[in-house]
């Protein structure tokens, strides 16, 4: 059927929009209603933003690599106790024909001793071999030039306060040099990775930097073998295969395997999830009080008219459709501004935080989803209350 | 064609067990097509439960109604609820929708005819309007209208819907004498332009003058008085 002529047809079919003119004539109302709905929502996008942040945060430093596979110690479980596993177990993959080239990465946190006020604290470490493709941004790689000096290190500028002024010294051309493990480093350059469960700030040197900070570390030993396969090679067939040929002393994972494995720690680990989905939960509840209680009352406040428009001959349906109307024209209106302030805050929070928090599509559907159904649930348990209208009583 | 309304034998009762009282005692009443009938009686004598039963608000208990041919006696709801698009009705309050400007009011009864676009029912709604004298009125909330405006309004409406019956309860209860007067006539003339068959409970016996017929109910018994007064 012609849409156009379907419209037009609507259009000329419509009746008095009673739906929008019970609700907007009665402004204060509407406007406590559409308060509580945006607050709902805004509370919605605020926790399950925080969730999906924190999530996201924790493996800002996983999606980084340029890599396929990656090898680690079946003893790691998180980015914050990664054990070491020898590095000629690496080397060993190369026999596999897919195998087109390997990283091997040292990973761990270090303290970090703050340039201005002496304090120290402790920061994500990556040591590598600087001429290695290790990263996705080809700038990071060209940057990673700089460490083959030794003492030389990249600074994450998104990592927290707490670790001196360290980025803004250095974009004023000033030496920032600190103390690591006791040794003298100086900042060779920025980067940008923002801070994680695990981690306040980052940290990129060479492996022969990082050795020196770490002398313990037994010799050939590694917390993260990268591994780049030929383009169009089935990662997941290759990590079988490996898996096979491997010796039990090291796991293999897909690059999206290690990253699911990080996430996963921290939602296991931590309640977060349970609680910001919670908090999201709460979100949900008070909402759905405060739009029944004002679609209740909006009914109960004119159960005489709607009465009345029984006796005229409208249908019951047509009575219901009225009320499911108004849930869903409150849905609307509500989420608009709960969209845009959420937009906001975000940036606040990110700017607050550094922290990941941004406006994503998924999410922006699912609380318009539960903002939806908040007020037409409402607007279902609301219109039992229409079954009392007897047009027998208006006489 | 079928005489607008047709009862004969309606009994009606209210309560239960014990509590049980009959308020309507085997009433015949026939209205034809186009005709102005008053319904006179002491308060409380089942005037208002006749009214609901014709107007199909009521499930009949016992005796025929017939409404335009139609039986209403074991009518379903959605029969009942259809049938009730073909009646117009004025309460004793006005009952108008108070967040509806008059126009949009009225505008309520015109957008219950079939097949006719937004715009000849909202034409429609003006022109009731400008009938009862409320041309100048169009966008005001009931709020903002007086008594007698009100309840012409409330006429307007019932009429806009193009009924054959119009049922009023006291229509004029709530108005000052002279009010009720000119609103009662509007309502008779504006009835017998369209041949509506009317059917009006009133206490006011300034106004008996307008009907073709009185009818007077006593504790649920009709005693018919035939006044023909104007040969309609
Ligand atoms: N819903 C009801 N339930 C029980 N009794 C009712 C109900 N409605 C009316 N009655 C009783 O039935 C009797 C007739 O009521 P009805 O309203 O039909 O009288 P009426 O003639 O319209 O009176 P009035 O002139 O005061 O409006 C009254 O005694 C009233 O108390
Ligand atoms: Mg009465």
């Amino acid at each position: 059927m012609n849409p156009l002529g379907w419209i037009a047809g609507f259009w000329r079919g419509r009746r008095i929009p009673l739906s929008w003119l019970l609700l907007t004539r009665q402004p204060v109302r509407l406007a406590v209603a559409l308060a509580g709905i945006s607050f709902a929502g805004i509370l919605m996008f605020m926790q399950l933003g925080f969730r999906d942040a924190l999530f996201d945060a924790s493996v800002t430093v996983h999606k980084m690599f340029n890599t396929d596979l990656v090898l680690m110690s079946p003893r790691t479980k998180s980015s914050i106790s990664m054990a070491g596993f020898p590095r000629r177990r690496l080397v060993q993959t190369l026999a596999d024909p897919e195998v087109a080239g390997i990283s091997p990465v040292h990973w761990n946190l270090l303290l970090w001793r703050n340039p201005q006020t002496r304090g120290t604290r402790s920061i994500l470490t990556l040591g590598f071999e600087p001429g290695d493709p290790l990263f996705l941004d080809p700038e990071l790689s060209e940057k990673a030039t700089l460490l083959t000096q030794k003492g030389r290190v990249l600074f994450d500028e998104r990592s927290r306060d707490e670790f001196g002024p360290v980025a803004k010294w250095f974009r004023q051309g000033r030496t920032v040099e600190s103390e690591v493990a006791g040794k003298r480093l100086r900042v060779a350059g920025l980067f940008a990775v923002g801070p994680s469960f695990g981690a306040d700030g980052n940290l990129l040197t060479s492996s022969e930097t990082f050795l020196s900070l770490l002398p313990s570390t037994p010799a050939g030993s590694i917390e993260l073998g990268l591994i780049r396969l030929n383009s169009g090679a089935d990662a997941e067939k290759v990590a079988a295969r490996l898996r096979q040929q491997l010796p039990k002393d090291v796991i293999v994972y897909t690059k999206d395997g290690f990253i699911e494995m990080e996430k996963d720690y921290w939602r296991s680990s931590t309640a977060i999830g349970f609680i910001f989905t919670l908090g999201a939960g709460m979100g949900f509840v008070v909402g759905c009080v405060i739009v029944y209680q004002i679609l209740y009352s909006d009914v109960s406040d004119h159960l005489p008219e709607y009465a009345t428009l029984m006796a005229m001959g409208y249908s019951l349906i047509t009575l219901l459709g009225v009320v499911a109307r108004e849930g869903l024209l409150l849905a609307v209106l509500g989420y608009l501004p709960a969209y845009g302030a959420g937009q906001l805050l975000y940036g606040v929070v990110q700017n607050a935080t550094k922290l990941p928090v941004a406006m994503s599509n998924d999410r922006a559907v699912i609380v318009f989803t539960m903002i939806l159904v908040m007020c037409m649930a409402s607007a279902a348990l609301a219109m039992r209350r229409l079954g009392d209208a007897d047009p027998a009583e208006i006489f | 064609m079928a005489a607008a309304i047709k009862v004969s034998g309606l009994s009606h009762w209210y309560g239960e067990g014990s509590m049980r009282r009959q308020v309507l005692q085997s009433i015949d009443l026939t209205i034809e097509a186009g005709e102005v009938v008053l319904l006179t009686g002491p308060s409380g004598c089942g005037k208002t439960t006749l009214l609901t039963l014709v107007g199909a608000l009521r499930q009949v208990q016992a005796g025929e109604v017939k409404v335009f041919g139609e039986e209403l006696n074991g009518s379903s709801r959605s029969q009942r609820q259809q049938l009730r698009r073909r009646i117009g009705m004025i309460f004793q309050g006005h009952n108008l929708l108070r967040c509806l400007s008059s126009e949009q009011n009225v505008q309520m009864g015109s957008d219950l005819l079939p097949d006719l676009s937004y715009r000849a029912r909202r034409d429609q709604a003006r022109e009731w309007l400008r009938a009862v004298g409320l041309g100048d009125h169009l966008g005001k909330l009931p709020h903002d209208l007086s008594g007698g405006q009100k309840q012409r309004v409330a006429i307007a409406r019932a009429l806009a819907a193009h009924p054959q019956l119009l049922l009023a309860d006291e229509p004029t209860a709530a108005l000052d004498k002279q009010t009720g007067r000119e609103v009662v006539e509007l309502l008779q003339r504006l009835a017998r332009e369209q041949s509506c068959a009317v059917l009006m409970v009133t206490h006011d016996p300034r106004i008996l003058d307008v009907a073709d017929r009185l009818v007077q109910m006593e504790d649920g018994r009709l005693s018919v008085s035939s006044l023909a007064l104007q040969a309609g």
